[in-house]
């Protein structure tokens, strides 16, 4: 037990939702979560309602933890907009990128998305041209940037529907995947 | 006077005043009602520890009546007196009116000429600014809407003396040989011998002298003043202008509180405002108590002795009269019942300047010197009852027909708390209640104004009236369950008592609190409360926004720069707060101000600012990349 929890990945759950308070399916996800060792839950519109974010705690906060999360509902095919603004501020040139950036050398980042629509949406088809991955190619793009491992996203589709009992064996999914990363 | 002799007059006053009042104040019952009872007790008919030599006191001491109306005026400007013009014309002008006209036609009645009947009334129409004004403020109801009103009352009648005081001498009736006890003061004045009209035209030269000397003369003299780093000297100079305007006042006959309220009223604007109000206030503190003390001694209980009805049913009489026209007036001016029943209650007596003019009245022949002494006596009686008759008002009548401390609500409705409890609803408060209220959460309101207490119960909110420092009033509004208390009183001390009262005994409430100053600020902080907010921080944060967006800067950039400032400002005072409570230097506070300030002005100038952009900044991608293809 001792090694396990010695090898233990500390993850920073980076969590931007502009109306948790209209939130079922996220605020369902995320209730436990602050009861997880190791995991630091960080609500970027909590803390920065105005959008004044704190560059030295963010990236202190990033520091300490070997696994970046970024967890949001997306919205037009992309994070809402404060985690640009996070994205933009916080990885500063020779900090997190750049000849002398190394700070996000070889952490894991992952996305956590929820989607209204259905997983058809992000198929190649006569109505959507592109897949999920596509979509996120900036995102991925900036984790290679800083040197980060990039694992593909774990999302959760037809959020508008979904049923209590689905929600909570998404759920119990989602704390498994994270339980795998910590433990990888 | 011999110094031996000072001496133990000193000690007799000093102890008289050092032991009475705490007891008076203990016991509730204010510190006017203390001095007054000191000076009964040490008083000719007590233990007679002071004499005759009460009268000299009086007149020495009633300079203290000067300096507050001094201070009074300091906190004035022109521009709110002129807003007061109304109930100050309309509340004084019919007041003075109607109770002179009322006590006249009962003199006429009981046998005085319609001239004598007419000095008596006008008179006695006066009321008590010291004792008035210092209750006001001991019981901080300066700032309502009934101690407004009082206030402009007493305005008008201080400014009433003038011509009751010009015209006084027309009025004589006896014959010079009638009259008993002249001091022929009157020669000491410049105006005397003079026609009316001339002494209009000295009285006017010597007021507009006051506002140029005031307005072009005063400020460059206390500049130069200031420059001397001598204390003691700028004290003095206060003091030097006080007494010499007091001394001009006298010489041309008029009323030196007028003339220093004047003063006081044309300095409210210059920069030396704090000052001089913090070094003329101790000795105000000192002479009025010393004249409340003299009022007590000078009570002439043989003459009371001697005829007890009459005189009794003279204070009874002049009190209600005075009642009575007071709360019709109050009702005229839609006043509610509460800030009425104050309003009458406070203004229901005679005054300090009734001692001044009943003997102006004889040594110009008006009254005779028994005539006068009978009612010297009534008047000072009223005066040692003002604090008892407000104090019944508080206890007895207030209680029973006045806004009462708890809205009478459906029995089913008892147990409705809510969460957040806001202190005050001025101009802070009502802002705070209603985004409250738009955010659709509710909060108890608590305030000292009735007007406003019944202005939130006609709204249907839940409010109760009272000084929200006292524990049974937070209790009643539901301190033990609701989990936010929020301070928006304006007066610093009031909003440490009310945080103290609320750490003490509610120690779960988390307390939000408007802060008035920087000292303020610091001492909330040494309470340990978090949530402390300068008033003006945030609209002054504004407008400097505004302003520097006017010369050109992007909107967007002076959000964030004003957001650093906010943040770098609030730590800032912080460190300040925690370096002060660790020294316990409380250096003079306007030093340790500016001191601070100084800091921060120069730490802004610096580049604080501008590295955290980083972001947004390529200059270092653009060294970077020039670098490589070099």
């Amino acid at each position: 037990m001792i090694v396990e929890d010695f090898i233990k990945k500390k993850v920073l759950i980076l969590f931007a939702h502009p109306a948790f308070e209209k939130s079922r399916v996220n605020k369902a996800l995320i209730s436990d979560m602050k009861m997880i060792d190791g995991l630091y839950f960080h609500d970027l519109y909590e803390c920065y309602p105005d959008f004044h974010i704190d560059i030295e705690t963010e990236q202190r906060l990033l520091t300490e933890h070997d696994v970046i999360v970024f967890m949001y509902p997306l919205y037009w095919y992309s994070a809402p907009a404060i985690i640009k603004e996070w994205q933009d501020l916080v990885l500063t040139h020779g900090w997190a990128f750049g000849h002398e950036g190394n700070a996000l050398k070889g952490k894991t980042t992952v996305n956590i998305i929820t989607t209204g629509g259905p997983k058809e949406a992000f198929f190649h088809d006569d109505e959507n041209h592109f897949t999920m991955q596509e979509f996120l190619s900036p995102i991925e793009q900036t984790a290679r940037v800083c040197k980060m491992n990039y694992v593909q996203p774990f999302t959760i589709h037809s959020t508008f529907g979904i049923t209590d009992e689905i929600l909570s064996a998404e759920k119990s999914r989602l704390y498994q995947f994270l339980n795998e990363i910590m433990n990888s | 006077m011999q110094a031996g002799d000072f001496f133990s007059q000193a000690l007799v006053y000093l102890a008289a005043a050092v032991i009475s009042v705490p007891i008076a104040k203990r016991l509730g019952l204010g510190s006017v009602l203390g001095y007054l009872l000191a000076g009964m007790i040490i008083g000719p008919f007590g233990l007679h520890l002071i004499g005759e030599e009460g009268q000299d006191v009086m007149h020495f001491a009633e300079f203290g009546v000067v300096m507050m109306l001094f201070l009074i005026g300091l906190e004035l400007k022109p521009a709110l007196l002129w807003k007061m013009r109304i109930p100050i014309l309309g509340l004084g002008g019919l007041q003075l009116s109607l109770t002179a006209l009322a006590i006249m036609i009962l003199g006429i009645i009981f046998g005085f000429s319609w001239q004598m009947a007419l000095v008596i009334g006008l008179t006695l129409a006066l009321s008590s600014t010291a004792i008035i004004i210092q209750s006001l403020n001991e019981k901080k109801l300066a700032g309502t809407v009934g101690g407004k009103n009082v206030f402009s009352v007493l305005l008008f009648q201080d400014i009433a003396i003038i011509p009751i005081l010009a015209f006084m001498p027309l009025l004589a009736t006896l014959d010079a040989g009638a009259v008993s006890g002249t001091h022929g003061e009157e020669q000491l004045t410049w105006t005397s011998g003079l026609s009316v009209w001339a002494q209009t035209l000295v009285v006017l030269g010597a007021i507009t002298s006051i506002i140029v000397a005031g307005k072009f003369l005063i400020g460059p003299i206390f500049r130069i003043l200031a420059k001397t780093r001598l204390r003691e000297i700028f004290t003095a100079a206060a003091l030097l202008l006080i007494i010499s305007i007091a001394v001009l006042m006298m010489k041309v006959g008029l009323s030196p509180a007028l003339g220093t309220f004047l003063a006081g009223v044309i300095l409210a604007q210059s920069e030396f405002r704090h000052e001089l109000e913090t070094d003329i206030e101790p000795f105000k503190g000192l002479l009025l108590g010393l004249f409340f003390i003299a009022i007590g001694a000078s009570i002439d209980f043989q003459l009371i002795g001697d005829k007890p009805l009459l005189i009794t049913e003279l204070v009874v009489g002049l009190i209600l009269i005075k009642f009575l026209v007071l709360f019709t007036i109050g009702k005229v001016f839609k006043m509610c019942l509460d800030n009425n029943f104050f309003f009458a209650f406070s203004l229901a007596q005679g005054g300090e300047f009734a001692f001044v003019l009943f003997s102006f009245a004889v040594n110009n022949h008006v009254l005779e010197g028994g005539v006068a002494n009978t009612l010297i006596a009534v008047v000072a009686l009223t005066m040692a009852l003002t604090p008892l008759i407000m104090l019944v008002n508080e206890k007895l009548i207030q209680p029973r027909f006045g806004t009462k401390e708890r809205k009478e609500r459906p029995a089913d409705h008892i147990d409705e708390e809510n969460p957040i409890i806001i202190a005050g609803f001025g101009r802070m408060g009502s802002i705070i209640g209603r985004f409250i209220q738009a955010c659709g959460l509710s909060a108890t309101y608590l305030d000292i104004d009735p007007d406003n207490v019944e202005f939130l119960r006609r709204l249907g909110l839940n409010v109760y009236y009272g000084d929200a420092s006292r524990f049974d009033l937070l209790k009643a509004a539901g301190a033990q369950h609701a989990r936010i208390l929020i301070i928006t009183v304006d007066e610093g001390d009031k909003i440490l008592e009310i945080a103290k009262t609320a750490q003490k005994h509610f120690p779960h409430l988390e307390i939000i609190s408007r802060a008035s100053g920087w000292r303020n600020v610091y001492d909330l902080y040494e309470l340990d409360i978090e949530h402390v907010y300068k008033e003006t921080f945030g609209s002054a944060m504004i407008m400097a926004s505004d302003a520097v967006s006017k010369m050109g800067l992007r909107k967007y950039q002076i959000n964030r720069l004003s957001k650093m400032f906010s943040l770098h400002d609030a730590k800032a005072v912080k460190e300040f707060a925690k370096t002060r409570r660790e020294n316990k230097s409380y250096i003079r506070d306007i030093k340790q101000h500016f001191e601070d300030l100084e800091r921060l002005m120069l730490e802004d100038q610096a580049d604080a600012y501008e590295e955290k952009d980083l972001g947004w900044d390529i200059s270092t991608r653009v060294d970077e990349y020039t670098k490589k293809s070099d």
